[in-house]
């Protein structure tokens, strides 16, 4: 009797505490999207109701018009040639939804291209040319880091980790622009194109814009008031639409694919698979883009994730920013 | 109490499930248990398991939707066997209540995840290629109540399994009287 019913407790315990440890509860170490989230507040807490990071924004819709030339890269029906509509979201990063857009140093492409097959592809861009770190874990230190402040510990940081060396080089060195629609916007991690043939290729991806960039000096871009960006867009495509080129890049062979903090050698093989073509542009109050998840490993048949790390790390983080902002919905807007 | 530890002291239920409803139930039971450890497992992590263990999420969900369909469709055709006669009252009402309410998770939880999905505007994958129509209309808030709900109610489903579990182990080693083996098989 006290035997059978200490097998029982053993075995209920033995579950639930299996389960407990399954859900981290056990493991205050393991780095949890949660973790993530909250690492990317600023000081006073979040802005309830908006993305955790990338906040400020304004929505976008257009279509992609494909050429035909991906398709012997990646079967999914977006490279065939047509024309599919997108929804999409010019945006920067920083956690507040009202920072001035001249703070706009890393600015962001996200959007949905939408096949009549019913699939869709998913990407967030940025204008920068590579992540400053090589795992999500770094990356979580280095927003700690961040957060505290401490100028000696960022810069022990870089001196142990080259590549953020590197992008604090890029954000002081690289020409500033005065139009999301001057910017390139870059894919950063690797993905797997699968051909018709089911051949794979790791490959990278970018937008390269149609407009001449202009460069602007950062003071300047101060004097153009708090939103300069997003009304500058709005204007300049109601007068007619923005386009960029979709450039594929094919990894060559012992390129770091699973690192977006390095970028591939010059001279790689690419290929144009046809133009982003943004045509009307909406405030996000009421925009198509302000309840997308722009999570990027929602992809078509033809796309699937590779040994990068980070887009299962960015779903994972994407979609509890998601679950949590959906949850404030009454707060949206209002700070 | 040694009462009920003397297996010749209670009366013995002899009836067993039909093959089929044991055969949904040990599916569903395994589909189930793995269900609930993927799902905390995968919101747990910013690893790649997070996107194995989605990936896995999903389809099996759907699985154990239509097995559920099945099996209450055979379950109201082919009845249950009876518990022993002299099963206390309060156990057995606690009985027939908690699988009602198992039976309620098993039919919700897949569909609220469902509608979860369609809410919050994803296609909702069962792999590569293959998207099921959303059953909402995109909601930030209807999102936000459902998810709410599924998450909640993934806990009390888990607490109601181990329920269950130390029930049927109670059955089958305290109290000897065949109720375990009316679905596990064997003699009793």
């Amino acid at each position: 009797m006290l035997v059978s019913l200490a097998a029982i407790a053993l075995v209920v315990g033995g579950s639930a505490a299996a389960f407990a440890y399954t859900a981290g509860w056990l493991s205050p170490g393991r780095l949890t999207p949660d973790k993530v989230v909250d690492a990317f507040a600023p000081p006073g807490g979040p802005a309830l109701g908006h993305r955790r990071n990338h906040a400020k924004g304004i929505c976008f819709t257009g279509f992609f018009e494909a050429n035909g030339a991906g398709a012997e890269l990646s079967r999914a029906k977006v490279f065939e040639a047509g024309r599919y509509p997108i929804v999409g979201r010019f945006n920067f990063g920083t956690p507040d939804p009202h920072a001035p857009d001249a703070s706009a140093r890393v600015r962001g492409f996200s959007v949905r291209i939408q096949t009549p097959d019913g699939q869709e592809w998913r990407s967030a861009m940025i204008s920068a040319p590579f992540f400053p770190v090589s795992t999500p874990q770094d990356f979580y230190q280095l927003l700690k880091l961040l957060a505290a402040k401490d100028p000696e510990q960022v810069k022990a940081f870089a001196g142990a980790h080259p590549r953020f060396a590197a992008f604090g080089a890029w954000t002081k060195s690289a020409p500033w622009t005065g139009s999301y629609a001057e910017e390139r916007y870059n894919g950063l991690n690797s993905f797997i194109f699968t051909d018709a043939g089911g051949k794979d290729h790791a490959v990278r991806w970018s937008l390269i814009p149609e407009a001449t960039p202009t460069p602007a000096p950062a003071e300047e871009l101060a004097k153009r008031g708090p939103d300069f960006l997003e009304q500058e867009i709005a204007q300049r495509i109601a007068a007619a639409p923005a386009r960029w080129k979709l450039v594929v890049t094919v990894a060559g062979p012992g390129d770091p694919a699973a690192d977006p903090s390095q970028p591939w050698p010059e001279g790689r093989r690419t290929v144009e698979a046809g133009t982003l073509v943004a045509d009307k542009v909406e405030q996000e109050v009421d925009g198509p883009c302000r309840d997308v998840n722009f999570d990027p490993t929602v992809l078509p048949d033809g796309i699937r994730t590779s040994d990068d790390p980070f887009p299962a790390a960015r779903s994972a983080a994407y979609a509890v920013s998601f679950d949590r902002r959906t949850a404030e919905a009454k707060n949206y807007g209002a700070q | 109490m040694s009462a009920i530890a003397e297996p010749n002291a209670v009366s013995v239920a002899t009836g067993r499930f039909t093959p089929l409803q044991r055969l949904l139930h040990w599916l569903m039971a395994i589909g189930i248990l793995s269900m609930l450890f993927i799902g905390v497992g995968m919101v747990s992590t910013v690893s790649q398991a997070h996107l194995t263990l989605v990936s896995i999420h999903k389809p099996l969900g759907i699985a154990l939707l239509l097995l559920v369909i099945l099996r209450v469709g055979v379950r109201l055709s082919r009845g249950a066997p009876a518990l022993p006669a002299d099963l206390p009252e309060p156990m057995k009402l606690a009985a027939r209540l908690s699988h009602v309410v198992l039976y309620a998770l098993m039919i919700a939880m897949p569909l609220i995840g469902w509608a979860m999905l369609s809410a919050a505007d994803y296609p909702v994958t069962l792999w590569s290629g293959f998207n099921l129509p959303p059953i909402v209309s995109p909601s930030r808030e209807l999102h936000a109540a459902l998810w709410n709900a599924h998450r909640t109610l993934a806990f009390v489903l888990f607490a109601l399994v181990l329920l269950h579990l130390a029930a049927a182990l109670f059955h089958a080693l305290v109290r000897r009287d065949g109720v375990f083996q009316q679905m596990a098989g064997g003699r009793s």
